[in-house]
């Protein structure tokens, strides 16, 4: 413990919560209030309806939601899967090699989303890879920008495991594949939930690289909340949010709870 | 004792015993042939040649970095050896994958999988080779009754204590009816007492399975004069002493492993001169000294006068006595013992006896006396005997 007196505790407490309310709270409590609003003309809004919330859970907003979901899930279990797969295969290769690979991994998060989109957008814009217009684009964007993080948490787990329990399990007659379902994997399910929270919930907000590819029929919601602000529907704008950042909460909350044996170690 | 073991279990196997064991006939020993391993270039196992004949207890011992553990993982297949072979029975495993091996393991931390309850723990190893329902079912309570832990079955490993897990992991390498068992460092981890009782059940585990072969890391000595029938020492990834417990005790072929296996006594002496068959005349100082020449070393050289602290008395012992005088530096009592120590004409020595009633006080002038026969020489330079 840093600071150790009562009345020390305390403050610290006091600042910590402050700093949290004001950096976090505030702008989440503006939207907040904002997805109820009616009106908002001076400190506060007025009118208060629920008005914009059945809006975003009416046609194109609920369609929305629909595509971020499924976006978020197919892109993230893609990643996990591809992510973890990369993760085993590097662990066994010289360190130099991995430190490199792991550099080019995370490229595509230092470089603008947009750039992402747009370089995707000219990759595949020519035969015979024609994914310009297509929902998969879409997917394909999520998963380039969320992939490096699911590597770096499987990665980070597999550090963390001794390798006597695979050897074992290999001494003990287990094939590869056997070793890798029965006691790899199940020993790295911590990690390999938290990869996936947190390429979820990367998807969930992703904007610049959707915005450069989305077709039509295939719009998420944070593209959708944008063109709601474009169009100054602020309110409406804000419900939506509301309803991204739930989901994203309820499903986060959800994969926390999923019981894993290794966890309690 | 290990001798007396070792000639009265086969007998008393039982053919159910036997079986139990699961190679009987077929029991297979390990040969090093000329292994040299390297982790990155450095050489850490060198040329180490080494048999361990099936059904032996062989204890590899040594100081901490000196190779144990990579000639234990070199059997396993988890290092490849730059060189030599390896043979498990008479299949040169040196290019098999480890799960083909048929080894247990037991390693220093027992790593058992966390996420698996004791019993499925044991039974893994059945399970991987896919060995049908019927025989898990008999075979994984058995193995938790060989090690007394057929009531924490449902345990997880977090909810075991040290050597519960312990007995669960030897459990878990004897499920699947290995040729051999590797334990590395098994007991390093547990209390003095808790280690006592389990040397004991490790030696009656192998008065049970007398047909497994068991290469055994430790740097315990006592461990291994208590398990093994033949005894390696190894330091900087060499062997430099091999053969049975009793006599690596009483005849160490060089300084390292008389200090090792027993911390010896060593005084160097000279003009050896051979008396009798066996035995040799030499100086220490102006002193006469006679003691056993097992060695055969030859007359008019220089070597070590190597006595056991245990082997040194403050009486005289018999007509071919030796003694020697020396100051009293300290002494210490262990409850169930003394710890003296002297000074003879410039070197340390160490008695061990019985509690006295009047210890000598420190700086007393002291007359030590030892048997000829408990007294052995050996060479001073070369490290292989
Ligand atoms: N994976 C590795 N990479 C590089 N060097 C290693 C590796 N494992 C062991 N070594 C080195 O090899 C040498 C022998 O190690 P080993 O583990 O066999 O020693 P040991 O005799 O078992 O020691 P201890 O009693 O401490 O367990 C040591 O110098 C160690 O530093
Ligand atoms: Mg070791």
């Amino acid at each position: 413990m840093l600071v150790w007196s009562r009345s020390g505790r305390a403050t610290t407490a006091t600042i910590a919560l402050v700093l949290f309310g004001v950096l976090y709270g505030l702008p989440i409590a503006v939207i907040a209030l904002a997805s109820f609003a009616g009106q908002w003309n001076s400190v506060l809004p007025s009118k208060p309806t629920l008005e914009h919330y059945v809006n975003a859970l009416h046609g194109d907003s609920l369609e929305n939601l629909h595509v971020s979901v499924v976006t978020g899930f197919v892109a993230s279990l893609v990643a996990l899967v591809s992510g973890t797969w990369a993760a085993l295969a590097l662990r066994v290769q010289p360190r130099t090699a991995r430190r490199v690979l792991d550099a080019v991994f995370f490229i595509p998060s230092a470089v603008p989303s947009v750039s992402v989109g747009l370089g995707l957008l000219v990759a595949f814009s020519q035969p015979p890879v024609l994914l310009n217009g297509t929902t998969m684009i879409v997917v394909i964007a999520h998963f380039v920008l969320i992939s490096a993080f699911t590597y770096g948490n499987v990665s980070a787990g597999l550090a963390r495991l001794p390798v006597d329990f695979e050897q074992v399990a290999e001494s003990l007659g287990a094939r590869p594949f056997y070793r890798l379902r029965r006691v790899t994997l199940p020993l790295l399910t911590p990690y390999l939930i938290a990869a996936f929270s947190l390429s979820f919930a990367l998807s969930m907000g992703e904007l610049g690289a959707t915005v450069m590819v989305y077709p039509p029929g295939w719009v998420t919601m944070p593209v959708g909340i944008f063109a709601l602000s474009d169009r100054g529907a602020i309110f409406d704008a804000a419900a939506l949010t509301m309803v991204l950042a739930i989901t994203t909460a309820i499903v986060l909350i959800g994969l926390a709870r999923v019981p894993t044996r290794a966890s309690v170690r | 004792m290990r001798a007396e073991l070792a000639d009265v279990a086969p007998a008393m196997a039982t053919p159910a015993q036997r079986e139990r064991a699961g190679v009987d006939a077929a029991s297979s020993g390990i040969r090093f042939d000329d292994v040299t391993v390297a982790y990155n270039d450095v050489v850490v196992l060198d040329s180490l040649s080494l048999t361990v004949k099936p059904g032996e207890i062989v204890a590899l011992i040594g100081p901490s970095g000196s190779g144990k553990t990579t000639a234990l993982r070199a059997v396993a297949g988890f290092v490849r050896p730059l060189r030599g072979t390896i043979s498990i029975g008479t299949r040169d495993v040196t290019n098999v994958a480890p799960h083909a091996r048929n080894i247990g393991m037991v390693v220093q931390n027992y790593a058992l999988f966390p996420h698996m309850r004791a019993e499925e723990n044991v039974a893994f190893g059945l399970r991987a080779r896919g060995a049908p329902a019927d025989v898990i079912r008999e075979r994984v309570p058995e193995c938790l009754r060989m090690v007394g832990m057929a009531s924490y079955a449902k345990r997880f490993p977090r909810e075991l204590s040290g050597g519960q897990q312990q007995r669960v992991a030897i459990a878990r390498a004897l499920a699947i009816r290995p040729q051999v068992l590797l334990l590395d460092e098994p007991l390093s981890a547990l209390d003095a007492q808790i280690r006592r009782s389990m040397l004991d059940e490790l030696a009656r585990l192998h008065r049970d399975l007398p047909s497994l072969t068991v290469l055994y890391v430790t740097h315990d000595q006592t461990e291994a004069l208590t398990l093994a029938d033949h005894i390696g020492i190894m330091r900087d990834g060499k062997l430099v002493a091999f053969g049975d417990a009793q006599s690596l005790y009483r005849y160490p072929p060089n300084r390292f492993s008389a200090e090792f296996l027993g911390r010896a006594n060593l005084l160097p002496v000279r003009e050896v001169a051979t008396t009798t068959a066996g035995m040799a005349r030499v100086r220490f100082g102006a002193d006469a000294l006679i003691a056993r020449n097992h060695h055969g070393l030859p007359d008019g050289g220089e070597c070590l006068l190597c006595v056991r602290p245990h082997d040194l008395r403050l009486s005289p012992c018999d007509s071919i006595g030796n003694v020697l005088g020396g100051v009293v530096k300290s002494v210490q009592w262990q409850g169930d013992m003394q710890n003296v120590e002297l000074d003879v004409a410039g070197h340390a020595l160490r008695l061990t006896c019985a509690p006295m009633h009047a210890p000598p006080a420190p700086g007393a002038p002291l007359a030590i006396h030892f048997s000829a026969s408990e007294a052995t020489l050996i060479p001073e330079h070369t490290l292989r005997g």
